[in-house]
């Protein structure tokens, strides 16, 4: 088992054991719904773990490039290769997502957590340790037998986070996990992600929440218009900029 | 109108003292209804559930004609098993026409429909929700169905007493597949239909009672069950 609670190098070392998914690369990827093109001939390789954050005005396609990348919806044209394969199950179990609307079965939070392990196919044994663990991790372990859906929105999405880190995924995918909950909730989920990318997770997020890019971003892929405007690291994104839809976007004006 | 109050004296003391005659309808009545709701579940929950999560061709047209059942004529459905279980249909043999047991597969068919047509709502609502969270976990088709059931319960155990509601109150398919023989097929609703019509308004008043009482029953047990999941966010 990964221990979570394991040190980040113990952890990494056990992440590389079963042999990395990175890098993760994008060939002419096109995606098409409803006649419109979402995303537009993409190609993009991350290589580095750490966090990427991929960043862009409302309507770019950044929501459905993540779940792309995680095999959710399948592309109109192009491919997508982790480590140079095709998604497939194996891959797709070694992932996990967390959403922009907490998504909570109607179960306690505990409960929550047991089922993703189960579905998971974790032993009954291991899954009571892990779910411990992560509860523990988001602080809710005061919340363990109450009804998941009668946490505040902050606490659900922390619940959501824990779920997903539960799971051990090397890559872990969020489509702007703090849109809607309150400051100190963000906070702690942002500790989360930095802690969770110091075990050797590798994590790609989704947000318009220019503060959060600049605390989490290693690298930042810019999306307009479904296309891939710049990638880069982080330092240099948010200092210089080379394109005039990113400059526009980081002063907080329009960007049509 | 002194008859009306004399019968309905006669029927609450029938009910009061527990009469034999009418303890033993009621009795049979709630034990082929129980069972058939109960067995109508098993295949609803399974059906409503798969219909639910599978792609399949002509599922469109399946779940179409499980709603339009749902309001299936209980006296067709009776004629429907009637004609299976004939001397001269193809369960005949099986000797069950006018037994409890052919009452039971009738209001087996008429529930079905009702539970897997809820069940089939219910599930599809929380798929909706539930469904982009799922995948991303990898869940089987038979997983998903096992997750939606178990976390759409409540709304479960509403279709379920719709169900019951249903079948206990269905006088047309057990008249015909059970016959209406004393102390064998008798119902409550099946013997009120035959007092009346002999005039003896008692018993059948006693009956009437008895199945208002339990039609509050199950109203109150649905709201209960609603109010419980919306508290608790179950629902």
């Amino acid at each position: 088992m990964l221990d979570p609670t394991a040190s980040p190098r113990a952890f990494t070392t056990a992440l590389a054991g079963r042999g990395g998914l990175l890098p993760l690369e994008l060939r002419r990827l096109t995606y098409e719904a409803n006649g419109k093109r979402v995303i537009d001939n993409v190609d993009l390789a991350l290589q580095q773990p750490g966090i990427t954050v991929i960043m862009g005005p409302n309507g770019a396609g950044k929501s459905v490039l993540l779940r792309l990348m995680h095999g959710l919806i399948a592309p109109t044209r192009g491919e997508i290769l982790w480590a140079g394969r095709r998604m497939d199950r194996e891959i797709a179990l070694r992932q996990a997502m967390v959403f922009q609307k907490p998504v909570l079965l109607r179960r306690s939070a505990a409960a929550n957590i047991r089922h993703a392990l189960g579905v998971r196919g974790i032993d009954k044994g291991e899954r009571a340790i892990r779910v411990d663990g992560a509860l523990k991790l988001a602080g809710l372990e005061g919340r363990a037998a109450m009804p998941a859906r009668v946490l505040s929105g902050g606490e659900q999405q922390r619940l959501c986070l824990a779920r997903a880190l539960s799971l051990e995924p090397e890559v872990l995918f969020l489509d702007e996990p703090t849109a809607s909950v309150d400051p100190a909730s963000t906070l702690a989920i942002e500790r989360l992600l930095i802690e969770a990318q110091h075990r050797g997770i590798k994590i790609i997020v989704v947000t318009h929440d220019v503060g959060q890019a600049r605390r989490l971003a290693q690298d930042v892929v810019f999306l307009h218009h479904g296309q891939v405007v710049e990638h880069g690291l982080a330092k240099r994104f948010f200092t210089e900029p080379r394109s005039e839809a990113a400059r526009c976007f980081l002063a907080g004006g329009l960007v049509l | 109108m002194t008859e009306l109050t004399e019968a309905f004296h006669t029927a609450l003391q029938l009910i009061v003292t527990l009469d034999s005659k009418l303890l033993g309808i009621v009795l049979l009545s709630l034990k082929v209804s129980l069972t058939a709701v109960a067995i109508a579940s098993l295949i609803g929950f399974a059906l409503g559930g798969a219909l639910a999560v599978y792609r399949f061709p002509g599922r469109g047209t399946l779940a179409a004609i499980l709603s339009a059942l749902m309001g299936l004529p209980p006296v067709v459905a009776g004629l429907f098993v009637y004609l299976l279980l004939s001397n001269t249909g193809p369960f005949g043999v099986l000797q069950l026409l006018y037994t409890p047991t052919a009452m039971i597969v009738a209001q087996v068919v008429i529930v079905t429909p009702i539970v897997a047509a809820l069940t089939r709502q219910a599930c599809e609502d929380l798929l909706e929700e539930y469904d982009e969270q799922l995948r991303s976990l990898g869940a089987s088709s038979a997983a998903i169905v096992g997750t939606l059931l178990w976390d759409g319960r409540y709304r479960l155990v509403t279709a379920v007493l719709a169900g019951f509601g249903r079948a206990i109150a269905e006088v047309g398919a057990v008249m015909i597949v059970g016959g209406n023989i004393d102390h064998v097929t008798r119902t409550m609703t099946t013997t009120i239909a035959l007092e009346t019509s002999k005039g003896n308004i008692a018993l059948a008043l006693a009956l009437g009672i008895v199945l208002l009482v339990i039609a509050f029953a199950v109203n109150a047990a649905l709201m209960s069950v609603r109010r419980f999941a919306a508290r608790f966010a179950y629902a």
